[in-house]
């Protein structure tokens, strides 16, 4: 009971402070945006089946949406000195690092909500299909797990804005290829059986490091 | 209620404390002081459990800080010159935020009453971004007291405040040293160290150099004794 107290404890406060002042998801927002525009002139007069490059466009915009959200998410914290504040208390590291995943998760859906629809005004296509928006929140919940816990492995460190891409996206490769290989079959009017294989691999990914995180948050924090 | 023995701390081949020694009973107030870079915040942290020895055991009240980390912070209140509060939420908010970290049931009461104490209890609901420097270490004395710790570790808590703000918190800290807390307090302020600890220890160079009762202890004393000790670790 303690511990469920304390995770909502630590995602309440963040929400709470980031819907006070949008530093985050402004930021998160206005790059994301920005970067489907970007690419929606980029490929304008060049591509014929704005199918084929849909998928990647939304998961370039996402990742890189995420992971300024997520690179904020224990800098605020660190630059304050309130990460003290939260090691000090008697609970599970456990706990903050959950805390801390519902938080980034929220952000990232909330930057999502408002993309995708962009997203099908300027590219005429469909991506609010029940099985796209599988993908995507699968495929950002892999990026909340395992963007968390590296986001405050990279706040000790010099570079630590350069820091989290650098470490991250490499670990994030099989989520890129499973969730841009799903969208891209489910837009290709394929059904969602066919997309099993990718699927199958995000919560696979999803519940591995969920677990992994989970174990080793501790050791994460400790300086 | 404290008891270092051998305690060492290295950060890479920097050995910040080098094998100290340090009894500190129930209710007692000390005061830690030393030259920057003494290693006085270490010994903190490793006290309040953030930093773990490289070397050495410490227990507070029985309990293995290494071991038993989570039952060692419930006895611990921590005031640093960091106030680990958040600007964009009230000071209410929060209050309310670590009372559920340390499990509080029905704080709201608690919050009430720590925030008249500090004399809050009309900013309770403003943001801790609008506080002036000396309000938001006073709400940070009523965060580490929040669930009534037997224990307080201040460290350089009167940093960066104006002699003023600097007075109200002294006196604040005097009423809750004679509740029978023990105390451990790092300043640089030596009037203020002998004026409110029943005992001095003084750390250069990672060792501790002296450790005696301030009682018959004058500010010029200190300073001389202070001096000098520092003058000799350094030789």
């Amino acid at each position: 009971m303690r511990f469920w107290s304390a995770v909502w404890a630590i995602f309440w406060k963040d929400v709470r402070a980031e819907f006070r002042t949008k530093d985050i998801l402004t930021g998160m927002l206005v790059f994301a945006i920005l970067a489907v525009l970007v690419f929606n002139f980029a490929f304008d007069l060049r591509v014929e089946r704005p199918q084929t490059v849909i998928p990647g466009v939304m998961w370039v915009a996402i990742i890189f949406a995420s992971m300024l959200g997520l690179n904020r998410s224990f800098i605020l914290e660190q630059d304050r000195g309130s990460l003290a504040g939260i090691l000090l208390a008697p609970v599970d590291r456990s706990a903050i690092y959950l805390g801390k995943v519902l938080g980034n998760l929220v952000f990232m859906f909330a930057v999502e909500v408002i993309l995708l629809p962009i997203m099908v005004v300027l590219f005429n296509v469909n991506v609010l299909m029940p099985s796209v928006l599988l993908f995507v929140g699968l495929g950002t919940v892999g990026f909340a797990v395992v963007g968390t816990i590296f986001s405050a492995i990279a706040v000790n460190t010099r570079a630590r804005e350069v820091m989290l891409p650098v470490l991250l996206l490499p670990v994030m490769v099989p989520v890129v290829i499973a969730a841009v290989k799903g969208t891209a079959g489910i837009l290709d009017g394929n059904p969602l059986s066919e997309q099993m294989g990718a699927l199958r691999l995000l919560i696979a990914f999803d519940v591995i490091f969920l677990g992994i995180a989970f174990l080793t948050f501790d050791y994460v924090l400790e300086e | 209620m404290i008891h270092v023995r051998g305690l060492v701390k290295r950060f890479g081949y920097t050995v910040v404390l080098k094998g100290i020694s340090l009894d500190i009973e129930a209710g007692e107030s000390v005061v830690l002081l030393g030259p920057n870079g003494a290693g006085k915040t270490t010994l903190l942290r490793i006290l309040a459990t953030l930093l773990k020895p490289s070397a050495g055991r410490v227990t507070v009240a029985g309990e293995d800080i290494v071991r038993h980390p989570q039952a060692v912070r419930h006895l611990l209140g921590y005031v640093s010159h960091h106030p680990l509060l958040y600007p964009d939420l009230t000071a209410r908010e929060n209050l309310r935020f670590y009372a559920q970290l340390y499990g509080l049931p029905e704080p709201d009461a608690r919050i009430d009453e720590l925030l008249e104490r500090v004399g809050l209890a009309r900013r309770g609901d403003d943001l801790v971004r609008t506080f002036s420097r000396g309000m938001v270490q006073r709400l940070t004395i009523a965060r580490a007291l929040l669930h009534n710790p037997p224990i307080l570790l201040l460290d350089e808590p009167d940093t960066g405040l104006d002699p003023q703000a600097a007075n109200m918190l002294a006196r604040l800290l005097q009423d809750v040293a004679v509740e029978g807390r023990t105390i451990l307090l790092t300043t640089h302020n030596l009037s203020r160290g002998v004026d409110f600890a029943r005992r001095v220890v003084v750390l250069a160079g990672g060792r501790i150099v002296t450790d005696r009762p301030t009682e018959g202890l004058e500010v010029q004393d200190l300073s001389r004794l202070y001096l000098d000790a520092v003058a000799q670790e350094a030789a």
